[in-house]
């Protein structure tokens, strides 16, 4: 079944707490050279059927109402992906 | 339904309460993951009026003169904080009737995450700068004391007030933090310290009305003597013995018995 996916990202001014103590710790553990991490978040929306234009402006609608706070967050991809097989 | 909360003995060191204050109904919604709503039913009956006990999954307000979001987990914190929450059936109805002006609403930590993201409060909250769980009594400002839950205070006094949340970070843009200085609208500012990172040392908001407010502390844990914080910013106080939440709950109750 085809899913939609959606990916939302702490805005790039909001500081992201998690995202820096993440960054902290790959040192420690020998992965240096990452200047920065920053911590999102991806959904997937699988779909009975066909995907389409409705369903589409369906999930963009969820992305920005539910599954992302405009204030701290923003929507960075809502993409149909196909199941390989 | 008026919930009985029993009072354990008279710890209470508060002068007699005025027993009109009794006909005011606040209600206090509980969600899945709700933990303070009973101390907030409590507190309400330690200030003299009567607690009304909401689902979140009802579509009735019972006739309340007032609401409280308590804190907790709502949702277990899904998602967002308070972010599932804001679409309960009863958040409908307390956004309808806050949003003009007429219903005070007082969001507690995880009440005031939910005001936020039901667009009744601006901002948002984040996770606390230094990534720990909070738990400790916080010194707190009162800068505003016009708001519905603030008026037994007078502006610029001190309160002690418990804390404890993990996502307690206020954050708005600048315009907005901006607005919300200019219009009065900061109601509670941390004092000795901004303990979580909170823009502008914010720990409580009010609306553009003043009959919703939020703030990330605890006012419901510090309003019988003998269960509340050691220390008091209105003098000596015996061990757990600080009640300088009580007057949120008196102001609302004093506002709508006078109204």
């Amino acid at each position: 079944m085809p899913r939609i996916v959606v990916d939302v990202m702490p805005k790039p001014e909001i500081l992201d707490p998690q995202g820096k103590a993440i960054a902290g710790a790959l040192p420690r553990l020998g992965f240096t050279g990452f200047a920065e991490v920053r911590q999102g978040k991806r959904f997937e929306l699988t779909i009975e059927g066909d995907v389409t234009e409705e369903v589409l402006e369906h999930a963009r609608s969820a992305a920005t109402t539910l599954l992302s706070n405009p204030v701290i967050e923003d929507v960075t991809r809502v993409e149909v992906i196909e199941d390989a097989q | 339904m008026s919930v009985e909360v029993p009072l354990i003995g008279s710890l209470t060191d508060v002068d007699a309460v005025d027993s009109n204050l009794s006909g005011i109904r606040v209600g206090v919604v509980t969600f899945p993951g709700s933990l303070d709503d009973r101390d907030a039913l409590r507190a309400v009956r330690l200030a003299g009026g009567t607690g009304v006990a909401l689902w979140h999954a009802d579509h009735d307000l019972k006739d309340v003169d007032a609401v409280i979001i308590p804190g907790g987990f709502s949702y277990g914190d899904y998602l967002r904080a308070g972010a599932i929450s804001r679409f309960a059936p009863l958040m409908e109805q307390i956004t309808a009737a806050a949003s003009g002006g007429s219903l005070p609403v007082l969001g507690i930590c995880n009440g005031f995450q939910v005001l936020t993201e039901a667009h009744l409060l601006p901002g948002s909250m984040i996770k606390n700068n230094h990534l720990h769980f909070l738990c400790r009594d916080q010194r707190l400002a009162v800068e505003n004391s016009t708001t519905a839950w603030t008026s037994s205070y007078s502006e610029g006094s001190e309160v002690v007030i418990p804390m404890k949340n993990q996502d307690g970070q206020f954050v708005a843009d600048e315009h907005t933090l901006d607005e919300l200085e200019g219009e009065g609208r900061v109601v509670f500012r941390y004092v000795g310290g901004n303990p979580n990172g909170s823009r502008r040392d914010i720990a409580g908001i009010t609306n553009k009305h003043g009959n919703v407010v939020g703030l990330m502390p605890h006012p419901e844990h510090a309003v019988e003597a003998g269960f509340g914080p050691d220390s008091s910013a209105f003098g000596e106080v015996d061990v757990r013995g600080g009640v300088d939440g009580l007057g949120i709950f008196t102001s609302v109750l004093q506002k709508l018995v006078n109204k």
